[in-house]
């Protein structure tokens, strides 16, 4: 009875490990050491990774960036709150913004198209989450981040907020088509 | 002075003060898990969507003071009340400055109290992580703040207890693993306590008016620092738990005092970094900080964990082989007492935090893997496999223990204890698999209606993500029914159970000492552990079971690792 009596050996720290300690923790080790390089490896040669790309912003000068492209590339409305739908240029710079309870504007891209997608919030944290695809970011207000994204499947996407944001938050709903 | 109670069941001495302190910090504990037990009800109801119980005012509320009462306050007074059995009673200590304990228990429950007036009044509905610039009531945060000061000082009389043990010679040799294990734990929690006051503090002047403005994203990264770290108290301390029922139950040493206690230090040097978990897919933080922190520099955090992964389970299997179970390689787990309660709680929760919990843990901390997981309803799957099965499942467990040792009444209901944690374990693991299925098709955390029924635009999810959210449900009613058992038999003990001291009375089971002469004057001095024959095991495997139990875990974690990278490489190129 001793894992809560004083160790039997007053020098506990000399008495050799057992085997299957010493062999587990090599394995452990190995392991832990692949998961850790596995993410460096990912940056290198895998094509799902953050830019890191991100500025200090607020809500006075991010509100007009994303209504002159509102202005510049509306294609059409749709439902009965008008919420515009814009078509911006392959390759271009994409505003979207989350609020209580909107993401604005609805977009419409092209397929296999990369866009420099940039998110932020007027007010709480929000959360990007594009689905049925399951992309999740995090959108802070005072911040702006920026992605670079190559939509490669056509087809209707939509953006919950995943990041608890009051009383409306599970109707806080936005929308991207990706167009072939 | 006499003042400690020997205990003629277990052999353990009690400091008069100490006991008292044990009392009424499991009680408040307690209460804290019926509130959190009676919410978790509403929030299920509300989340399987054929029910959908609550309107979304109501179910905020309740998810806030759920998060609150069952992850901080039941966990902590619980932990306080383990802080000084592992000081106090274990060392046959007198406990420091019980005035100064009085103080921190008075502090904790008058903040815990303060908090729930704040979520119950209704302008306070902001979850557990109270992101600003959402905000709370004032007391909503002053609430937090108290509680934290008094688990602070009860951290302090625990070192200070060490300290007088240590001076008064009150045991040869080191401090027992359990101990070194609480040690741990209570090192963790200043750190994260500091954590707590260096973002609470300012963001309670902010609700009040004194400061204008709080960084969103520095919120989130101190605010994690105490978030996540507690749970790293949780870990610390429910390892230390496990290792204790291993000593109880199976009578077990250590396999090596060395390998354990090394692992504990990696948990004090790295567990407190993955405060980055959280801040996986945020603005403005750089991979090289992302990579760093959320694999606990290397994965030694995760790495103490797969050695107690081994050597609790291990160190039970030594045991019985000992007591002659040598057959095979299971015959010591198949003879293990699966109806002792204290022992069914301990071994479930160390199958579920390992192979759920762990890996669940490890895989969506990856810094891009988390980008397919973050805030979807997978996130709180993985903390109810680590924070409800392992660490509430274990403290119920030692619950069962402490019945008769310490508040001197026998257990009522025997029947149903044994099936408690079975009944609990069950039903969280379903809950647990299902929000992860769920989580996989990205249904949101946090949300009071999956079917975003008002929204402007339409989106549904996949009629599966509604069925595993039913059965989720079901998981969850099945839980809180285990739940409820184990308060019923617990408190119902306290007031009911046969008294095994004639002064065991009523007021007795919540803190008040037994009669006078139920003390003696201090013990004599703790003695080291009896030798063993051959320490260690050097040459042969001791424990060939739990090595091949661990290999199964490996393999477990390696496969589902290298699934989610697959996932990942599915969806839309992100650079």
């Amino acid at each position: 009875m001793s894992t809560y009596l004083p160790p039997a050996q007053r020098i506990w720290w000399n008495v050799p490990m057992g085997r299957e300690e010493i062999v587990w923790i090599g394995i452990a080790l190995i392991w832990c050491l692949i998961m850790f390089f596995m993410m460096p490896y990912w940056h290198v040669y895998g094509k799902q990774n953050l830019s890191n790309e991100a500025y200090q912003t607020t809500p006075a000068k991010y509100g007009p960036k994303v209504q002159a492209m509102i202005d510049k590339y509306t294609v059409r409305t749709e439902t009965d709150q008008q919420i515009p739908v814009v078509h911006p240029p392959a390759g271009s710079d994409i505003y979207m913004l989350a609020r209580l309870w909107q993401w604005w504007p609805i977009m419409e891209l092209e397929k296999g198209k990369s866009y420099r997608l940039h998110l932020s919030s007027m007010d709480w944290n929000h959360g990007f989450s594009l689905q049925p695809i399951n992309i999740n970011m995090q959108v802070v207000p005072g911040y702006e981040m920026v992605l670079n994204i190559t939509p490669d499947v056509a087809g209707t996407y939509g953006v919950v907020c995943n990041e608890y944001c009051g009383i409306g938050h599970s109707t806080m709903l936005g929308r991207i088509y990706v167009k072939e | 002075m006499a003042n400690f109670r020997l205990c003629p069941d277990s052999g353990l001495f009690f400091d008069r003060n100490a006991e008292s302190l044990m009392k009424v910090n499991a009680v408040a504990a307690a209460v804290s898990l019926l509130v959190a037990g009676l919410l978790a009800l509403g929030v299920a109801l509300t989340r399987w969507p054929a029910v959908h119980l609550l309107p979304a005012e109501q179910f905020y509320m309740f998810l806030t003071a759920h998060g609150l009462n069952a992850l901080i306050f039941w966990i902590i007074f619980f932990e306080i009340a383990i802080l000084y059995f592992a000081s106090s009673t274990l060392l046959r200590c007198r406990l420091a400055a019980p005035r100064w304990a009085w103080l921190g228990f008075a502090l904790m429950l008058i903040g815990a109290i303060t908090t729930n007036v704040a979520i119950f009044q209704g302008n306070s509905s902001v979850m557990m992580t109270s992101y600003v610039p959402m905000q709370a009531a004032p007391h909503f945060y002053l609430g937090l703040i108290l509680f934290a000061v008094g688990a602070l000082i009860g951290c302090f009389v625990f070192f200070g207890t060490l300290v007088v043990a240590k001076n008064e010679r009150t045991y040869e040799g080191s401090i027992p693993l359990v101990t070194f294990g609480a040690m741990t734990a209570a090192i963790i929690a200043v750190f994260t306590i500091a954590s707590g006051a260096i973002i609470l503090i300012p963001t309670f002047l902010w609700s009040i008016g004194y400061i204008g403005y709080i960084d969103p994203e520095m919120y989130r990264v101190i605010w994690w620092g105490m978030g996540h770290s507690s749970q790293q108290i949780n870990v610390a301390a429910h390892v230390s738990v496990w290792y204790l029922v291993a000593g109880l139950v199976f009578g077990a040493r250590p396999m090596s005092e060395k390998v354990s206690r090394f692992a504990f230090l990696l948990y004090i040097f790295f567990l407190q970094l993955a405060s980055a978990h959280h801040i996986l897919v945020d603005p403005g933080i750089s991979s090289e900080w992302k990579i760093f922190n959320t694999s606990y520099a290397m994965y030694l955090a995760v790495l103490a964990s797969m050695v107690h992964g081994l050597t609790v389970p291990g160190s039970m299997e030594v045991a019985q082989r000992l007591k002659g179970y040598n057959h095979g390689l299971f015959e010591w787990l198949r003879k293990a007492p699966w109806s002792n309660p204290v022992f069914s709680s301990t071994f479930i929760s160390i199958i579920i935090f390992g192979f759920i919990g762990g890996i669940t843990g490890v895989v969506m901390g990856t810094e891009q893997i988390n980008l397919i997981i973050h805030n979807t309803i997978y996130v709180p799957a993985h903390f109810h496999a680590t924070v409800a099965v392992g660490t509430t499942l274990t403290f119920m467990g030692l619950t069962y223990y402490l019945i008769p040792v310490l508040f001197r009444r026998q257990m009522i209901l025997p029947g149903l204890a044994r099936w408690q944690p079975y009944l609990f374990g069950a039903g969280m693991t379903a809950l647990i698999l299902f929000m992860m299925g769920a989580g996989t098709m990205g249904v949101a955390r946090r949300s009071a209606d999956m079917t975003f029924a008002g929204a402007a635009l339409t989106y549904e999810y996949p009629g599966m993500a509604f069925t595993m959210m039913g059965l989720a449900g079901i998981g969850a009613v099945l839980a809180v029914i285990g739940g409820g058992a184990y308060l019923l038999v617990t408190v119902g003990s306290l007031v009911f159970g046969k008294k095994l001291d004639p002064s065991a009375g009523f007021l007795q089971s919540f803190g008040v000492p037994l009669s006078r002469g139920a003390y003696t004057a201090q013990p004599e001095i703790l003695p080291m552990a009896a030798p063993v024959e051959e320490y260690g095991s050097a040459g042969h495997f001791e424990a060939p079971g739990t090595f091949a139990l661990a290999l199964v875990l490996l393999i477990s974690f390696v496969v589902y690792y290298f699934i989610n990278w697959k996932y990942l490489a599915s969806v839309w190129p992100l650079s």
